[in-house]
């Protein structure tokens, strides 16, 4: 349950970004290989959120699919899972995408 | 996914009917009314963003721990310590292996382990009386160690020039694999009495790991582990992965271990 630590980390970078100004929607951008669960994130985030100044602040998550590259042919190709194999058959992959974890947009309630 | 709280949708957990073939992906169980700070409460749906009021801050979450990692990182180069980070699963033998490893390869190169468990401090009495210096970190409800944790440690360890620094994890294939220590290599344990098909079920901790140890072989009469299966799945997962094989407890391919130990601390600018 490393969503738990992850989104305590979250809180804490969104409430430093925030400068005490209402905020409306947190946008985090996922990578479908990061390991980690959205839902998870989600119910975690409401969690820790609860009677603090993000309470009722909305979660959206952008996943980002998984994108690799193939050391053997160079053909770049959609990744599903860790899994994935070129089509040449080669799992020698250096991953474009997929692995993100990041904050990547704050919506205020007011004008900023 | 739902656009509104970005739950569901494309959900990775889903539900197999092994008796019937059905998959299902898991929906979101969460309520979608909140309660604002000033107590107005509401669905949050009702509230579509604006598209206004925008700031990009593009903060990676993990990165805190990341330049912790760093800067353990850099503390290990400028002083020529070997950092190796043991993941496994609970009981497939880091600790006896750690124990084992101290008896024999203390005389050539001092150890000193940071041990990380989520409670009792068992594991770093058995690595003190092993004969090597150790900090035991309690994560309490954590399922893995952190940068942060190991920087403590180090304080209180205080490690000499090229020392061979032994992180032992929390027992858990899946969270270590995602948080930077600061090491010089993940190493995964994997004992014959899993299941060969383990890396494919955690293939992250696998991917990340530059290490397979297979231990316990000498059990491997003993049970239906196919050694062949266990390597060919780790290297579908990571195809670099180095393998070695022993026991800890016999002491069967335990030189292969300490040749890998020599090598890595060459690697490191050590001299062994």
């Amino acid at each position: 349950m490393h969503e738990f630590g992850i989104t305590t980390r979250i809180v804490a970078i969104v409430t430093k970004a925030a400068h005490g100004r209402r905020i409306e929607t947190v946008t985090l951008e996922v990578g479908a290989l990061a390991g980690v669960m959205g839902d998870a994130i989600t119910f975690c985030f409401d969690a820790l959120t609860q009677e603090t100044a993000l309470a009722g602040v909305r979660l959206e998550i952008v996943e980002i699919p998984g994108l690799a590259r193939c050391i053997h042919c160079d053909a770049l190709f959609n990744a599903a899972t860790l899994l994935a194999a070129c089509l040449c058959g080669s799992r020698q992959l250096s991953w474009v995408s997929g692995q993100e974890l990041n904050i990547k947009s704050l919506t205020y309630l007011e004008m900023v | 996914m739902c656009v509104h709280c970005g739950c569901s949708g494309e959900s990775h957990t889903t539900l197999l009917n092994l008796a019937t073939g059905e998959a299902f992906a898991m929906s979101h169980a969460h309520e979608h009314e909140h309660v604002h700070a000033d107590g107005t409460r509401h669905a949050h749906h009702d509230h579509a963003p604006t598209g206004q009021n925008v700031e990009t801050i593009d903060a990676r979450i993990l990165a805190k721990n990341d330049a912790i990692a760093a800067t353990n990182r850099a503390w290990f180069e400028g002083r020529e310590i070997l950092a190796l980070n043991l993941v496994s699963s609970p009981g497939a033998g880091k600790t006896t292996l750690l124990e084992r490893t101290i008896r024999d390869f203390h005389k050539e190169r001092g150890i000193c382990v940071i041990e990380g468990d989520q409670a009792t401090s068992r594991d770093g009495e058995r690595i003190r009386a092993a004969g090597a210096t150790a900090v035991q970190v309690n994560t309490g409800t954590g399922c893995h160690l952190e940068a942060d944790m190991v920087a403590r440690g180090l304080k209180l360890l205080k490690p000499g020039f090229g020392t061979l620094l032994m992180i032992e994890n929390v027992g858990n294939l899946v969270c270590p694999a995602m948080f930077d220590l600061g090491e010089h290599a993940k190493i995964v344990i994997l004992s014959v009495t899993e299941g060969e098909d383990k890396p494919l079920k955690y293939p992250h901790m696998f991917r990340a790991a530059a290490l397979m140890i297979l231990n316990k072989i000498d059990l491997l009469p003993h049970v239906d582990f196919d050694v062949a299966a266990a390597v060919a799945n780790a290297r579908q997962v990571n195809p670099n992965i180095g393998l070695l094989q022993l026991s800890a407890k016999t002491g069967a391919g335990l030189e292969t271990w300490y040749a890998w130990l020599r090598n890595s601390a060459s690697s490191c600018n050590l001299s062994v």
